[in-house]
């Protein structure tokens, strides 16, 4: 019991590292390495109020309870036991099955954890569950004043709308007309990726797809894609029938 | 995603199938996961910290330990009241059921029979989409986990009164 008032002191963790009195308990156990189905209880529950002492939780009615139901289970196996009794029921056979399942619990928040983490990765537009129906309800009933009153509060409390100038972002169709021009010039077929510098911005994908658009109308190429979501292929031949 | 279309479900699986190959196949930056009972684009890990540089979006707060097991809990036992979860975790769960609930990860399922008919709470289709995951039988059944609750050790039972009995009066 010396070494339990020893390790007291030197333990230095927070409280935020235990997320309830199982917690504590548990890891209480992993350190002394102590056999879950065969807890020495007197010791344990010395140690326990020795931790929630240093750790300053013995203010926290969670731990205080633990701490009493801990010294409760150590009275009980004080008592003694008749000989031949047959049907002793161990008093930790309750701490232990809660301690148990709430590993259990441990070992699925490690599980959601790992899942979550990778999910929090990832980047979505939006997440819409299907909708609920909302249950009918009955007809609404108020007066035609009452409806007047809440329009007046509500022109009374609306503010001003936030006006917002768009600055439209210069897009360069002839620039990219030019070179998607220069580039039928020398080969009857191109593909998107031929037309579209590497790396390009936004603006510039969508100057090309502009000038793409504008010489497939002016009749000078023709676009084409053989299926849903296949390249796109432009090409200079513009006899046969119209896309 | 795609549960609102009048499509024959063979036809939209096509579909889907097809872009889930194109996304994958053509050097995409997105993929298409099958997700709580429908489909989601989502952006591949690779470039979670480009997205998060350019400021495009921000990754959703992590969840804390004492969340992460309430949700667990909740996963595996729903519907479950209140009381049954503080019994679990040995904890007040009050104000973690508040925000998860908020965070809309949980949800009131019904009401239970006992005292003060407690209110009963489960997991909602947004619990499955912040984990990826299809629907709740994908995770482990209880009994596939490392900790499974078993009876306790036989030896317990039989041979280890005695053993019992000297720490006891060691202990004593």
């Amino acid at each position: 019991m010396f070494e339990t008032a020893e390790a007291a002191e030197v333990f230095v963790v927070e409280l935020a590292d235990f997320s309830g009195p199982l917690d504590l308990l548990l890891s209480l156990i992993r350190d002394e390495q102590i056999d879950i189905y065969d807890i020495p209880i007197a010791r344990v529950a010395e140690q326990f109020l020795a931790r929630i002492s240093t750790l300053k939780l013995d203010e926290a009615a969670d731990y205080l309870e633990m701490a009493a139901r801990l010294l409760r289970i150590k009275a009980q196996m004080l008592l003694p036991r008749r000989e031949g009794e047959d049907a002793w029921e161990d008093p930790r056979a309750e701490l232990v099955r809660r301690l148990l399942e709430y590993q259990q619990v441990r070992e699925v928040v490690d599980l959601l954890e790992k899942l979550s983490e990778e999910r929090r990765s990832r980047f979505a537009r939006a997440y819409l569950p299907n909708p609920v129906v909302p249950p009918p309800t009955g007809a609404l009933s108020f007066s035609l004043a009452e409806l007047l009153g809440a329009v007046d509060r509500v022109i009374r409390i609306a503010r001003k709308p936030n006006i917002h100038e768009v600055i439209p972002r210069a897009l360069d169709v002839d620039g990219a007309i030019g070179v998607v021009r220069a580039i039928l010039a020398m080969r009857a077929k191109a593909q998107w990726t031929d037309v579209v510098p590497k790396k390009a911005e936004p603006w510039q994908v969508l100057s090309v797809l502009l000038a793409l658009l504008e010489l497939a109308k002016l009749g000078e190429l023709r676009l084409d894609q053989p299926r849903a979501f296949a390249p796109v292929e432009i090409s200079r031949d513009t006899s046969s029938e119209a896309a | 995603m795609a549960s609102n279309i009048d499509e024959p479900s063979e036809n939209v699986d096509m579909a889907l199938a097809e872009l889930r190959d194109h996304y994958e196949q053509d050097g995409h930056g997105v993929e298409l996961l099958e997700v709580a009972g429908g489909w989601q684009i989502l952006t591949r890990p690779e470039y979670t910290e480009a997205i998060e540089r350019a400021q495009l979006a921000a990754r959703p707060q992590r969840l804390s330990a004492a969340a992460l097991e309430t949700l667990a809990i909740i996963a595996y036992r729903q519907p479950l009241g209140r009381a049954e979860i503080e019994e679990i975790r040995g904890v007040n769960a009050g104000a973690i059921l508040k925000s998860l609930h908020e965070r809309g990860l949980i949800d009131v399922t019904g009401r239970g029979e006992g005292m003060g008919r407690p209110l009963l709470y489960g997991t909602t289709p947004t619990f499955l989409e912040q984990l990826a995951l299809r629907h709740l039988e994908e995770l482990p059944r209880a009994d596939e986990l490392a900790i499974a609750l078993r009876s306790p050790r036989p030896a317990l039972q039989n041979g280890s009164e005695q053993q019992q009995e000297e720490t006891q009066q060691t202990g004593a």
